[in-house]
């Protein structure tokens, strides 16, 4: 009897978590635990079989002599820092008037989140017409010349047109979770504050900033690992031009591996990427986890 | 009471700046919608302007370009199949792992969470030597695999939270009314999981849907997706306004129509999804 049940639990173990493992350890866990051989290897994409231990020829090569993996690091860190800042921002504010009593406001947010449905390849090209068609149109029109800069022409402008079409895209996903944190907030904290004289600022930053703690490190979380990890704006906006001026380091990686064909190189510096991630996120989640307080 | 205050003007001021920022959101949309409809010329003269007339002429070029049919028949089934699979297994894995904390379950759990700050790009390159030792690279079920793969941890994450507020009691009772683990589950446990259930869903079709790289580096030019298509189209026609306009247009439809339509659990399950800090 014993032996039967034995077996029954291990059959039952097998079939309700043996599929989703399997799948995790194929597709995740083994690339990953491999990666950390092929970092020091040179490896190549036509012969995937064959990779020669190097040591640390690629770690040394990267850190002493890749300025383009530490351009597109900066540029990466600085976009990471622009766009986290700018998308809480406004999303903070849009979740502030759309919990205010308006008429529109599932129209609105219906409006504000339309962005996020969409991939980035396809915006990032909607948005490279706008830049260099659209933008023009407007120009001319108004003759403002904010809209006749070569917004995709220049280092800056370029990393500027990124941010805007990040936060456009994300905010409302951002704002969606920073509304279902403000509407938690009890009613009585507000009324309390108001009855003791508190202004809207006062409120804001007293009761409705410290109270919605959680959601500010999911968003913060959310954004900033996002912002870390962008490709496919990337791809489709700027393709890292001009020059290599707007590559982030995800485009980087993946130009080294499939564009150059050095999968050796490619792994080495995706390891680093993924420390960098798990520095920055971990860091991140630890310092907002602190200012989190029970209502 | 609050909720009983007038309409002030002060909430009219507030309404109008929201219609403006509304509006000032939807202007690409409106340069992207009107350009689709004109011809080449009007969009270099003018790309701000309205059309001159509606004609779907550039729609009709674009739709056998990119082989409209096909490459959404096809972001079709990658997403739809890939989805049914992971909400198949995630919701099992997750049960199990709620009912029987081993210890070796319990480390599971672990690794799958701590899984999830793995980026796509680090794990990419050896990706491509396991896809084509096992030969999941240009097959319908290689991608399937790989979803599977990357979208388990999240999608098992969400379940596992919400099944230990499942009671026990009513699995307990069909278990003495002499039904088996695998029915229990699948006819008690999961029914009570669809409000999970949809949270999964269309987490990951908006996910699946809009992947572009890693249907690049597995499939075959002839499950070419949605992403892929626009993206190879750019490369041929840059500059061919009036095509471009029309097919991203056409590529937008489909997940547009699916937020419209399901808004309210889209919205429901962002919220859900995304308390997990």
């Amino acid at each position: 009897m014993s032996k039967r049940i034995k077996w029954s639990e291990w059959l039952q173990q097998t079939v309700f978590v043996g599929p989703g493992l399997a799948a995790f350890v194929l597709i995740v866990l083994a690339p990953f635990v491999m990666g950390f051989y092929y970092t020091f290897t040179e490896w190549n994409g036509m012969d995937l079989n064959h990779a020669k231990w190097v040591g640390f020829s690629n770690i040394s090569r990267i850190f002493g002599d890749d300025p383009r993996f530490w351009q597109a690091f900066w540029f990466t860190t600085k976009f990471t820092v622009a766009a986290v800042a700018f998308t809480n921002a406004t999303a903070f504010l849009l979740a502030l008037l759309l919990t205010s009593r308006l008429k529109t406001r599932s129209l609105l947010r219906t409006i504000f989140f339309l962005p996020n449905v969409i991939g980035g390849l396809l915006l990032g090209y909607i948005w490279y017409f706008i830049f260099v068609r659209g933008f023009r149109a407007v120009g001319e029109a108004t003759g403002i010349g904010f809209f006749n800069w070569q917004w995709l022409g220049t280092p800056n402008t370029g990393f500027w047109g990124i941010v805007i079409v990040f936060v456009w895209q994300t905010a409302g996903y951002m704002m969606i979770i920073y509304i279902a944190a403000m509407v938690g907030i009890p009613k009585e904290l507000a009324e309390a504050a108001k009855i003791d004289g508190a202004g809207k600022w006062q409120t804001l930053r007293s009761i409705v900033v410290p109270l919605i703690m959680p959601a500010i490190t999911i968003c913060l979380f959310l954004t900033t690992s996002n912002a870390f990890k962008m490709f496919d704006l990337n791809l489709s906006l700027t393709a890292g031009g001009p020059g290599n001026s707007t590559e982030s380091i995800a485009l980087n990686i993946y130009r080294e591996g499939l564009v150059n064909n050095r999968y050796g190189l490619g792994t080495a510096k995706a390891m680093i990427f993924f420390f960098g991630v798990a520095l920055i996120t971990i860091t991140q989640v630890w310092f907002t986890k602190k200012k989190e307080v029970e209502a | 009471m609050e909720s009983k205050q007038r309409y002030t003007p002060g909430l009219l001021a507030l309404e109008a700046a929201g219609l403006a920022l509304a509006l000032l959101f939807l202007t690409p949309f409106y340069f992207l919608l009107v350009n689709s409809f004109k011809k080449l010329g009007d969009i270099l003269l003018n790309a701000a302007s309205l059309p001159e007339a509606i004609g779907l002429d550039n729609f009709r070029r674009a739709w056998v370009a990119i082989d409209f049919p096909k490459v959404f028949m096809n972001s079709f089934l990658v997403t739809s199949v890939s989805v049914l699979m992971l909400v198949v297994i995630s919701s099992m894995m997750a049960y199990r792992l709620v009912r029987r904390p081993t210890a070796f379950n319990k480390l599971l759990l672990t690794v799958l969470v701590a899984a999830m700050i793995i980026p796509f790009q680090s794990v990419m390159l050896p990706l491509m030597k396991i896809t084509s030792m096992f030969e999941l690279r240009g097959q319908f079920y290689g991608i399937v695999i790989c979803y599977m793969g990357f979208g388990i941890s999240l999608s098992m994450f969400l379940y596992h939270g919400f099944i230990k507020s499942v009671p026990l009691e009513i699995e307990e009772a069909a278990v003495v009314d002499g039904c088996s683990p695998y029915g229990v589950f699948w006819r008690i446990v999961f029914p009570l999981l669809k409000p999970i259930s949809v949270t999964v869903v269309i987490l990951n079709v908006l996910w699946i849907w809009n992947d572009y790289l890693l249907p690049v580096l597995v499939i075959n030019d002839n499950m070419t997706t949605i992403p892929l298509a626009v993206q190879k189209f750019f490369g041929q026609y840059l500059r061919k306004w009036d095509l471009a306009m029309a097919a991203l247009t056409l590529s937008m439809i489909p997940i547009i129509l699916f937020f419209l339509f399901l808004q309210k659990h889209i919205i429901e399950g962002i919220t859900a999804g995304s308390v997990k800090g």
